[in-house]
């Protein structure tokens, strides 16, 4: 184009370069974690790795991750029930109702809590169950990961509440719909997706968390049932953590493959949970 | 059952600016009330007083009273879900649900607010609203589809017929065809001249050609000096607003020589 003046073409070029190249500073790093995990981890990933449990000795082959990839969705799940819809109300709050210095308060409090250390959080629930009820268990796991998601939950389902437009909830309040309908029946459906987006962040963060399930969760080498959280239970974090500082490179091959596993379980989970609430928002009354 | 509205001193705030202050007149009823003047004079505001969505912003607050025949809104035992269902709103901009059908749009005020029907009932109501707003030939084949397919013009009739389903008494317009094309806004024009045989209507807008051509009265409302509240200037026949104003600024106005 003529009418461009060279200097102005200069600048266009220099910032495109500068862009691109930021993506790919940000891209490289991710690129290499996934593909060295994908690299260290693929080779020992079978049958027997999802369906079975450690071996007895760090030093033996074979057995697989199962007790801790059990543990892990159990975990997530409760952790996820109990977190969601406290969460989610707790934004419902902020953002149709909390005007004022306690909505302040709450939101302050909140911000401070996504930053609280994770294994203090460990120990809060340790002090505060495991002491009191004399042993590790699943549960106090549970609720521990369930504390480390509330503000995560609360606060990235905020902003989405937000993004609704507010023409879309005048729509319904000059309908004479009352507030609190207007929030289950158009606010909420509306920003679904969004809501399963904030809360997959949540379960992603959840379930990578070792700290506060050390001396919660503790650990297990059997594999427990689907609805016992009384015993103690492993979790895939844990068992990747103790066999990543193994001295033996049987145990660290199966940490590898328990860390894709780990990815690969999160990345199931964001892209079904996506597409199953981008199915559902689109829907009638 | 229309009601004629009665604006008794009514005045708005946003925090502490004044939007509009002591405004008094009456609008009557079965018939269509232009409400007119220059941006910023409180015009919408006013509007959005007569189904207490003004109080919805934060910070937001009123002084003076409306009445619809001879309720005050504004009683200390008057739930505002309760007014909103007597008085109806249309929106400068088209806004259906996105997410729901033609059909579940038109149903909505009614399905939201959980009053039981029979399949039927509703059926008849969607397609009666829909044939008020004009839009029935047009969708009749299509009412399971989005509602945010329909044109721009088609999108407001829709948001009418979902107001009047709900047997509202009072239609409030805010500028209803300001963001659609001259054909579509003929076809609201036309459709106020039709519903005003059953609803009382307010509307506010920005073309006095517009209020010259369907409205029955015309209020005319100003901003005297810069940082004041807006106040009204005159109520009268539209006839008289436009060709025999008693105030010369809004002689001045409707003539275009300000605002």
């Amino acid at each position: 184009m003529s009418g461009v003046s060279g200097r102005r073409r200069v600048a266009d070029r220099v910032a495109s370069v500068w862009m691109l190249g930021s993506v790919l500073c940000a891209l490289v790093p991710l690129a290499f974690i996934l593909g060295y995990v994908a690299y260290k981890g693929a080779g020992l990933i079978s049958w027997t790795f999802l369906s079975q449990s450690e071996p007895f000795s760090f030093t033996e082959r074979g057995g697989g991750f199962w007790n801790g990839i059990k543990g892990t969705l159990k975990l997530i799940t409760v952790a996820t029930l109990v977190s969601a819809p406290v969460g989610i109300l707790a934004a419902v709050y902020l953002s149709e109702y909390g005007r004022g210095r306690f909505a302040t308060a709450v939101r302050f409090v909140t911000d401070v809590m996504t930053g609280v250390p994770s294994i203090f959080v460990g120990v809060f629930i340790y002090s505060l169950i495991v002491l009191e009820t004399g042993h590790f268990s699943a549960w106090s796991g549970a609720l521990a990961l369930a504390v480390l998601m509330l503000p995560i939950v609360t606060r990235g389902a905020e902003e989405v509440l937000k993004l609704v437009p507010r023409e879309l909830r005048e729509a319904s309040l000059a309908l004479g719909v009352p507030h609190w309908r207007t929030v289950f029946r158009i606010v909420l459906p509306t920003a679904a997706s969004g809501l399963v987006t904030a809360l997959m962040l949540a379960v992603a963060r959840a379930a990578g968390e070792t700290a506060p399930l050390l001396f919660t969760s503790f650990g297990n080498r059997f594999v427990t049932g689907w609805t016992d959280f009384n015993q103690p239970d492993s979790a895939l974090p844990l068992l990747i953590f103790r066999d990543a500082r193994s001295a033996y490179s049987t145990a660290q091959e199966r940490a590898w493959a328990g860390a894709l596993v780990l990815i690969a379980l999160v990345l199931v989970l964001t892209i079904a949970a996506r597409f199953i609430a981008t199915r559902r928002s689109v829907r009638t009354v | 059952m229309a009601v004629d509205v009665r604006l008794d001193e009514l005045s708005a705030w946003f925090g502490n600016h004044q939007a509009f202050a002591d405004i008094t007149f009456t609008v009557p009823e079965r018939h269509v009330t232009a409400i007119i003047g220059p941006s910023g004079c409180g015009k919408s505001t006013l509007l959005r007083c007569i189904n207490r969505m003004h109080e919805v912003v934060p910070r937001a607050r009123h002084g003076g009273s409306v009445y619809l025949g001879r309720e005050e809104i504004y009683g200390a035992h008057v739930d505002p879900v309760s007014v909103r269902r007597r008085v109806g709103m249309v929106f400068q901009r088209p806004n259906p649900f996105p997410t729901m059908s033609i059909y579940d749009n038109v149903a909505a005020g009614i399905k939201l607010n959980g009053v039981r029907h029979r399949k039927g009932e509703l059926d008849g109501l969607v397609e009666s609203s829909l044939q008020s707003a004009g839009l029935w030939n047009e969708v009749r084949n299509r009412l399971k589809k989005a509602a945010g397919d329909l044109s721009g013009g088609q999108q407001q009739r829709l948001c009418i017929a979902g107001a009047i389903a709900v047997e509202p008494q009072v239609l409030l317009m805010d500028a209803p065809a300001s963001a659609l094309d001259p054909q579509s806004t003929l076809r609201i024009e036309d459709l106020m001249a039709e519903l005003k045989q059953q609803y009382t209507i307010v509307i506010v807008t920005h073309n006095m050609q517009q209020a010259a051509r369907v409205a029955d009265w015309t209020a005319f409302m100003t901003v005297l000096e810069e940082g004041e509240p807006g106040r009204l200037v005159e109520f009268d026949r539209t006839e008289t607003i436009f060709t025999n104003p008693g105030n010369e600024r809004t002689q001045a106005y409707v003539t275009g020589r300000f605002g």
